[in-house]
């Protein structure tokens, strides 16, 4: 097709109207709830209040230094402790979130903070447990191959186990090696 | 409370946890009646959003029954049965004031790039979410809304984020009467964002995706002609020869941050996390839309940074457009179009799964098994 300045040909308005309900509906921009998407003056979002009232710090809460001061209100679930607490407490008190390095110290605190889950929960009365918290059950329910035939993310699917079991193994071992070494030393 | 946490990447439980309590005059606390998981909820699932603890419960996206409010609560009330949008805002704030309610600056403690949202990692404030029995609700006279007479609950589940999200990107693509538009993604978002495309006046819309029997559900659910990547060695040619030639005058992007379709931007970023997420969708979209065009961006992404291809979206004047939805904008709306029969959220929920099982079910949806597209979440007492 030569490049002229016509749009290329689509169905009629007309025939798209019988075909898909509801086409049009929203063809006027005013009647867009987004549009634009940044507005001056707001309606009515049910706030009575100009600014809104503090919530109660009863425990330090870690921050982004971006911003100046804790916000109103803000989440308590999971505080910081033991020393994925304290990775994360020194990544937000000393980089922004500008910095690699704010993120890369959260990711590696929250791989500290699983090992250790994993670890203190085989001394409770529900130790973590691979097969069901993963929830490869489902797989024998739900048509595994079927669902996977001709997919191109089969390419990489086999990193997932490594990613799961990986952990698992690495520790397995390391108490393995502990252990006989503790074994031959006696 | 029964409750959905995480225990590390691919690995969740249901524990009891404490009962959540008023920890602000103008909380509620909400007993979930249905809850669903999310596609960016995967992102958690696998570990890539830093700062996701151990225990922390996912999902936001639920509706449920006031149990108990706030002193300073004044809209709504012990036993109603709300709807509540998946970002957590204040009303006043400088942003919220603009109705950048996905933006607020007063209640995400952690980071400023973003709001609060429920369930979904310290990045996001360190709320936890509905996949469970009862949830604590910031700003209640602000976020929830009383659930219409004759708004089906599963109609108003998936307006608390799903859909309003889609419809929300068909906005952000500035859509025209006759533009062709494509989709990148033919999960719940790319459905909604598809067939919201033709309430505004779209005359083509084409859904691309490599999963089958999701392809089949963009044509049931959302009218769309359909590509399957995989048949194509260049998806960007074939979508330019779908359009003689110039490109997409419109492309939406609602893949985000586990895109498939090219081995390392997938490896490095959704397996090695070394990208904030792999950036296939954005960057077949910068080179599928036509020049001048516009591109919304609806996927997830974390907050490193990913290789994607800036120099062709500058050379080709593209108009990107992008944020979290600002769900509560979206309601009135889209409760209008439900009502009036244009469209039916519901339609896309392929499976329910009881809280209980709900490992099986992010399995499910990680795996993508047995053609789930959305799942729902059942709490005990549903």
């Amino acid at each position: 097709m030569p490049y002229t300045a016509a749009h290329p040909p689509v169905p009629s308005s007309d025939e798209l109207r019988d075909r898909i309900p509801g086409w049009g509906a929203d063809l006027d921009h005013a009647d867009r709830p987004s549009v634009p998407q940044e507005i001056d003056a707001l309606a009515e979002t049910g706030a009575w209040w100009d600014e809104p009232e503090r919530q109660k710090e009863n425990a330090p809460r870690e921050r982004s230094i971006e911003h100046e001061r804790l916000p109103a209100v803000f989440g308590t679930a999971q505080p910081l402790h033991g020393l994925s607490g304290a990775i994360r407490r020194y990544a937000y008190a000393r980089f922004s979130e500008a910095r690699a390095a704010h993120w890369l110290l959260l990711i590696g605190a929250d791989r500290v903070e699983a090992a250790g889950a994993h670890v203190r929960s085989l001394v409770t009365a529900r130790p973590d447990n691979p097969v069901t918290q993963t929830g490869i059950a489902a797989e024998f329910r739900h048509a595994p191959v079927a669902s996977r035939t001709g997919r191109v993310d089969m390419r990489h699917a086999w990193i997932d186990p490594l990613l799961v079991a990986g952990p698992w193994l690495a520790g397995g071992l390391g108490v393995f090696w502990v252990a006989r070494r503790a074994l031959r030393r006696r | 409370m029964r409750a959905m946490t995480y225990r590390g990447p691919y690995k969740v439980r249901v524990e009891e946890k404490p009962d959540p309590r008023i920890e602000h005059p103008n909380d509620a606390i909400v007993r979930v009646e249905r809850a669903a998981i999310c596609g960016s909820d995967l992102h958690l699932f696998h570990g890539m959003l830093p700062d996701t603890r151990i225990g922390h419960t996912f999902g936001h996206e639920f509706i449920g029954r006031v149990e108990e409010v706030g002193p300073s609560v004044r809209n709504i009330s012990v036993g109603d049965r709300v709807m509540v949008p998946f970002n957590i805002f204040c009303g006043t704030c400088f942003f919220c004031a603009r109705g950048l309610f996905s933006n607020c600056h007063n209640v995400n403690a952690n980071a400023t790039a973003v709001g609060g949202i429920y369930g979904y990692s310290h990045t996001a404030g360190g709320f936890d979410g509905g996949q469970a029995e009862l949830v604590r609700v910031p700003f209640a006279d602000v976020g929830p809304s009383v659930i219409p007479d004759g708004l089906h609950d599963e109609d108003a589940l998936l307006l608390t984020d799903a859909f309003s999200t889609g419809y929300f990107g068909a906005q952000l693509g500035d859509i025209s009467e006759g533009d062709a538009v494509v989709v990148f993604g033919a999960g719940p978002i790319g459905l909604a964002a598809a067939r919201s495309a033709w309430l505004m006046g779209a005359a083509r819309v084409i859904v691309v995706d490599h999963l089958s029997f999701r392809l089949e559900k963009a044509k049931e659910f959302a009218f769309a002609e359909t590509v399957d990547f995989r048949e194509h060695r260049d998806v960007v040619v074939a979508l330019k020869k779908l359009t003689d030639g110039l490109g997409a005058d419109v492309v939406i992007d609602a893949v985000g941050a586990e895109a498939d379709g090219h081995l390392v931007q997938h490896v490095s970023s959704a397996k090695l996390k070394l990208q904030g997420g792999s950036p296939i969708a954005l960057n077949w979209a910068i080179d599928s839309v036509r020049k001048g065009g516009r591109i919304s961006v609806m996927g997830a992404y974390g907050p490193m940074f990913s290789a994607v291809k800036f120099g062709d979206a500058m050379n080709k004047g593209v108009t990107i457009r992008t944020n979290q939805a600002p769900v509560k904008r979206q309601w009135p709306r889209l409760i209008e179009h439900v009502q009036a029969g244009r469209i039916s959220p519901r339609d896309m929920i392929t499976h329910r799964i009881p809280l209980e099982h709900i490992a099986e079910g992010y399995h499910m949806v990680s795996a993508k098994l047995d053609g789930l597209v959305k799942a729902v979440i059942l709490p005990p007492t549903s």
